[in-house]
């Protein structure tokens, strides 16, 4: 097994563990290495990389591990994960390299196709192999989801695209498994940062991220203060997911930017949207073209909002909210 | 010191609707302005000028025409402006359109930032600035949401990640691409808009660039769009009113229903 013109997914390893969008990616690379007939290899930077962990990516696709360890990758730093990346990609010329669309993968992406001199397609939702060129098709959405472009990188290699989180199933845990795992030496490695960490600020424990919430429920002006979020933070417990809200919430301070969904803020692709009060320009619409379900609340019975939702509740969010809150507390399991 | 803004002329998509027809956007004769999230990108590099003293220069590539969003950014303050236009340019992906944009960086000399958007509203990849980086082999960060400048006369920079904020010291000259949260644009001062109405703006094509005819425009550009569709925006919803007691109620049985169906089921809140 050899990871040289294989198809490779970039693994987040970050603050002591594996980013569940690293699964993601192969669950994505494992179709394409299977339709290629070529190896599937997930290749990890950090500074400890516990076997254990490695493994876990072999039990959910991969069929080689390419790690490298050393202190200068402890922590997200372009420039010595690119130059070792760069190394890696020039020694075993991979046919295919997907990154995911995160805040790392949309600064280490570009940065390396320079390096390598590659094409790089940003933020795809649709990956697949051209049946008579062999090439990877790559689908994304642009002009905030209003067109749907199909992109081939035609001679550069390897062929490289970042892949939307929440764009696919990861495939289930198989731990019997079998793969190999090659750890790389960084000798001879430019490691060289130029840009030092001075400190990490995590997030308060209780806001997961918005781009991996499986539920997201948001507010739009209608919320008319900060305070009413309280109400959508409610709901969010009960069905197990993330508070966003459109520009306007954001404008007035209600909400931080990290929060904001559309075109100027986040795309999204939860399992469910339910929209609380939110009219739907179509720079909202642009965010949350790829949710599976959409359910939306509004007084306005022509809110463009409803074009594009599942479910439409035409009634006040202040009277619709606090009565299926009650309802669904009625169906929680009892405590134990 | 020297900044420079690089900046992309877009389309205004705000005043857009669907056509209800076709479940598509409406798109015909829309408005050229400036990349919306390139104004904070402007933002902070004023401010950081005003930090420090000295010029601040707005770059862009693109048709003639966008010449008016750099007079724009030089209405909102910036000194001087440089516009890139060639029909050579044209059809440039991300890689090429960062090779250009490095050229004529370096033909400008000594700099002490270069400041990007987090990405454009139309394009929407969010690649140029980090690739701009890599050609110049720049100290870069990305997703910024604070920056100010340091004793040192490094620059200390927030960057938003999706578990937290990475706080980053970065020596110039260095790339830093932000996000809105960074601070609020100011708006064209009437001075500005004088300014701006008398400047001469160069237009460099590939020769003032020194740019290798084979990596600009479509000719220098990796990657190839083979389809484009216009997908169908909306989904026929259910539509539940709610005016009475009995329709809330019925609603509600219904949305219920609806999240059994997709397997969805309430949980105890905060005992995960």
């Amino acid at each position: 097994m050899n990871p040289a013109g294989a198809v490779w997914t970039l693994s987040e390893y970050a603050h002591g563990r594996l980013q569940a969008v690293s699964f993601e990616l192969l669950a994505w690379g494992r179709g394409l290495a299977d339709e290629l007939g070529v190896p599937l290899c997930a290749v990890v930077l950090g500074e400890h990389l516990p076997d254990s962990t490695l493994q876990a990516l072999i039990h959910h696709g991969a069929d080689l591990v390419l790690a490298l360890e050393h202190p200068a990758l402890a922590q997200f730093l372009v420039r010595p994960q690119a130059q070792v990346l760069r190394a890696l990609v020039e020694r075993y010329q991979p046919q295919v390299f997907l990154a995911a669309a995160t805040t790392t993968g949309r600064t280490l992406m570009p940065y390396l196709s320079i390096l390598v001199d590659a094409g790089l397609t940003a933020d795809c939702t649709g990956l697949a192999i051209d049946p008579e060129t062999r090439l990877l098709l790559q689908t994304r959405p642009a002009i905030g989801g209003n067109i749907m472009a199909t992109i081939k990188t035609p001679e550069a290699r390897p062929q490289m695209a970042t892949v939307r989180p929440r764009s696919k199933q990861p495939l289930p845990v198989d731990p019997a498994r079998n793969g190999c795992i090659l750890r790389h030496p960084a000798e001879g490695m430019d490691l060289r940062a130029d840009v030092e960490q001075l400190a990490f600020i995590p997030n308060p424990a209780q806001d997961g991220s918005i781009e991996e919430a499986e539920v997201i429920i948001a507010g739009g002006r209608a919320m008319k203060t900060a305070t009413n979020f309280a109400l959508l933070q409610k709901l969010a417990q009960l069905l197990g997911g993330s508070v966003g809200a459109s520009r306007v919430p954001v404008d007035y301070g209600w909400q931080p930017y990290p929060r904001q969904i559309g075109l100027s803020g986040k795309t999204i692709s939860p399992r469910l949207y339910i929209a609380c009060g939110i009219s739907g320009s179509i720079q909202h619409l642009a965010g949350i073209q790829t949710a599976e379900k959409i359910i939306a609340i509004n007084k306005d019975p022509d809110a463009q909002i409803f074009q594009v939702a599942d479910l439409g509740i035409v009634g006040d969010l202040f009277e619709v909210l606090p009565a299926l809150i009650e309802r669904l507390e009625q169906c929680l399991p009892a405590a134990d | 010191m020297r900044i420079i803004v690089a900046i992309k002329q877009v389309p205004e998509t705000s005043k857009v609707k669907m056509d209800p027809e076709t479940g598509t956007m409406q798109r015909a004769g829309l408005e050229a302005i400036i990349n919306p999230l390139d104004l904070y990108a402007i933002e902070t590099a004023l401010r950081l000028k005003q930090a420090a003293g000295g010029l601040v220069t707005v770059l862009t590539m693109g048709p003639p025409k966008a010449e008016s969003a750099l007079r724009e950014a030089v209405a909102m303050g910036c000194d001087d402006a440089v516009l890139l236009s060639d029909r050579r340019f044209g059809g440039a992906d991300t890689w090429a359109t960062a090779y250009t944009l490095a050229q004529a960086v370096r033909r400008m000399g000594d700099f002490d930032l270069i400041v990007c958007g987090e990405r454009a509203t139309d394009g929407d990849t969010g690649q140029v600035g980090p690739s701009l980086a890599a050609f110049l082999d720049l100290p870069l960060a990305t997703y910024a949401s604070k920056a100010e400048w340091m004793a040192d006369g490094r620059l200390r920079v927030e960057r938003l990640e999706e578990d937290g904020r990475q706080v980053l010291a970065l020596p110039v000259p260095a790339l830093i691409t932000v996000v809105k949260e960074i601070a609020s644009p100011r708006l064209p001062t009437l001075r500005g808009m004088k300014t701006a109405k008398a400047l001469q703006i160069p237009v460099w094509g590939p020769e003032e660039i020194e740019a290798d005819p084979g990596r600009i425009g479509l000719k220098g550009s990796p990657t190839r769009v083979v389809k484009i569709e216009s997908p169908k925006l909306t989904r026929a919803a259910e539509m539940l009113p709610v005016g009475t007691q009995q329709e809330l109620d019925d609603a509600l049985a219904r949305t219920c229903q609806f999240l059994r169906q997709i397997g969805i089921e309430p949980k105890n809140g905060g005992a995960a």
